[in-house]
């Protein structure tokens, strides 16, 4: 009894920002438009996709949830992103250096970026994302402690250099290196039955997508709004912390944050959403 | 009001199950036996189901979670019913118990293998299970008479 009390006492506090069950079926018919700029919310697939369109996470999301992203005033994830741009200029580790010292204005120099990454390493000959790319600079060039994961501002940072190429459509080079093994990898992995309730992601983004999962709209799982802003948790959530969120709902044992398996699946989910503009930072339920 | 009749009347069953000493051993998960037709034909435990029980059970995120991808008229009280599966009304018409039940034990043996729907009490599972839940089912052998009961109760 008092189990059900409280069940319903949080449903109805997420009722704010969350749809009612089965009223929505599939992504809505609109565009994103932030600050005046019109984002690429869906666009028609590469080939070789199972799907004809690709669509932003954000065509899933409730009417006031949506609202929160298409205006940067109102969108509190900035505050994260004014945080990262703070990092950026502060000079940190035994060479005296900031991102800037290197890179100068950030506008500039990491303009479309974000895009183009994950990328093949070659010092690593693996592929890194942009928070890799970041603890790369800090060992190499400043001197300075690699961040762990999700922490000392890995999030914001990654965050502020990839709202630089807010509205550029993600475009990755699979030619590069080894880069298409690891997107073979990741395919394996993304279609791979994981966990006591035996889920693959494609179940789930692939063959649910536009399916209500109790109150979570199913979408197509696509990374171009990452890191994220959820509102349920009140902060920033990186891509991989998103995977691993994922994969232990479905009661499995999750891979650590930039092991091989969680970069394959970044690799092969980046492709995914080839075409659909960089939205970072999104905001989520 | 019906489930709390119905809770009564199975409460009976189980103190005269206990009363008589008949406390049948429990088929284990390997053990279960399908028919050709995709039935389970014998109870889990011997213990007749509760349908109360197994409405909590079914409702319970940490249990059935049924409701993540069933609507079920008799929970309207409950905001959010997932729409992966059919409605759960009136299923008693459409399956008997001993389909039921063999729809929970493992859903793959009779929807195929292609189903979202998880097993709920078999051990054949994905890969790379959770340390905690390795070698356990999702319900007890129990829970799945219970649901069973009540999914009985879910007439046209
Ligand atoms: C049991 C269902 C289920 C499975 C399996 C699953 N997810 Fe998810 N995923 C969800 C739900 C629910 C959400 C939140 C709603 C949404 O955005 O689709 C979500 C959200 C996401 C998001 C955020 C999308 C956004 O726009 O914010 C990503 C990325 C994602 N999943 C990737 C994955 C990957 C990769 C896998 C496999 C490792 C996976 N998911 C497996 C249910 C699942
Ligand atoms: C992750 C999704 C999911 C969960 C959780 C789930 N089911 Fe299902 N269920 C399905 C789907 C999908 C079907 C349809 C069969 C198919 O084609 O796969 C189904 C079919 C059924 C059917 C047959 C319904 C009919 O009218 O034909 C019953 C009965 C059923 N489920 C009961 C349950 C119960 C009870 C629970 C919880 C203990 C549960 N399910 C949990 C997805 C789910």
């Amino acid at each position: 009894m008092n189990k059900y009390l409280k069940i319903a006492a949080a449903a109805v506090a997420c009722a704010t920002v969350l749809g009612v069950g089965g009223l929505m079926a599939d992504p809505i018919n609109e565009t994103l438009t932030i600050d005046g700029q019109e984002m690429v919310s869906r666009t028609k697939a590469p080939e070789g996709h199972p799907f004809d369109e690709v669509y932003s996470g954000w065509l899933f999301r409730t009417e006031e949830t949506r609202a929160l992203q298409t205006d940067t005033f109102n969108n509190p994830a900035m505050l994260g992103v004014e945080v990262g741009e703070a990092i950026w200029n502060t000079v940190d580790g035994k060479e005296g250096k900031s991102c800037a010292s290197c890179h100068g204005d950030a506008a500039e120099s990491m303009k479309g970026i974000g895009a183009s990454y994950p990328k093949w390493d070659k010092d690593a000959n693996r592929p890194i994302n942009i928070e890799l790319q970041i603890n790369k600079c800090r060992e190499n060039n400043m001197g300075a402690e690699p961040y762990p994961f999700d922490k000392g501002g890995q999030k914001e940072l990654t965050a502020y250099i990839k709202h630089q190429s807010l509205g550029t459509p993600v475009k990755i080079d699979l030619s590069q290196g080894e880069l298409q093994s690891w997107w073979d990898k990741g395919k394996e992995l993304y279609y791979t039955r994981n966990g006591q309730l035996n889920l693959a992601c494609s179940n789930c983004h692939e063959d649910l997508m536009g399916k209500m999962i109790r109150a979570d709209h199913l979408s197509q799982g696509q990374i171009n709004g990452f890191p994220t802003y959820r509102l349920k948790s009140g902060g920033l959530v990186s891509v991989h912390n998103r995977f691993r969120g994922c994969i232990r709902d479905v009661r499995a044992s999750f891979p650590k944050a930039f092991s091989d398996e969680l970069m394959a699946l970044e690799v092969y989910v980046t492709w995914r959403g080839t075409g659909l503009s960089v939205e970072t930072p999104g905001v989520r339920q | 009001m019906r489930a709390s009749l119905h809770s009564a009347v199975a409460g009976l069953g189980l103190a005269i199950a206990i009363a008589s000493g008949a406390t049948a051993a429990e088929v284990a998960p390997a053990d279960v036996k399908f028919t050709e037709d995709n039935t389970v034909e014998a109870s889990l435990t011997g213990t007749p189901g509760d349908p109360a029980k197994g409405r909590e059970v079914f409702a319970d995120r940490r249990l059935g979670n049924c409701l993540a991808c069933h609507a079920n008229t008799d929970m309207k009280d409950q905001l959010f019913h997932g729409d992966v599966g059919p409605s759960l009304d009136g299923v008693a018409s459409r399956w008997n118990e001993v389909q039921l039940r063999a729809i929970l034990v493992d859903s793959k043996k009779v929807f195929t293998d292609a189903t979202v729907m998880p097993g709920f009490y078999t051990l054949n599972v994905g890969i790379n299970v959770r340390e905690e839940s390795v070698g356990k089912t999702i319900i007890s052998a129990q829970d799945v008479e219970d649901v069973v009961a009540y999914l009985a109760t879910l007439k046209e």
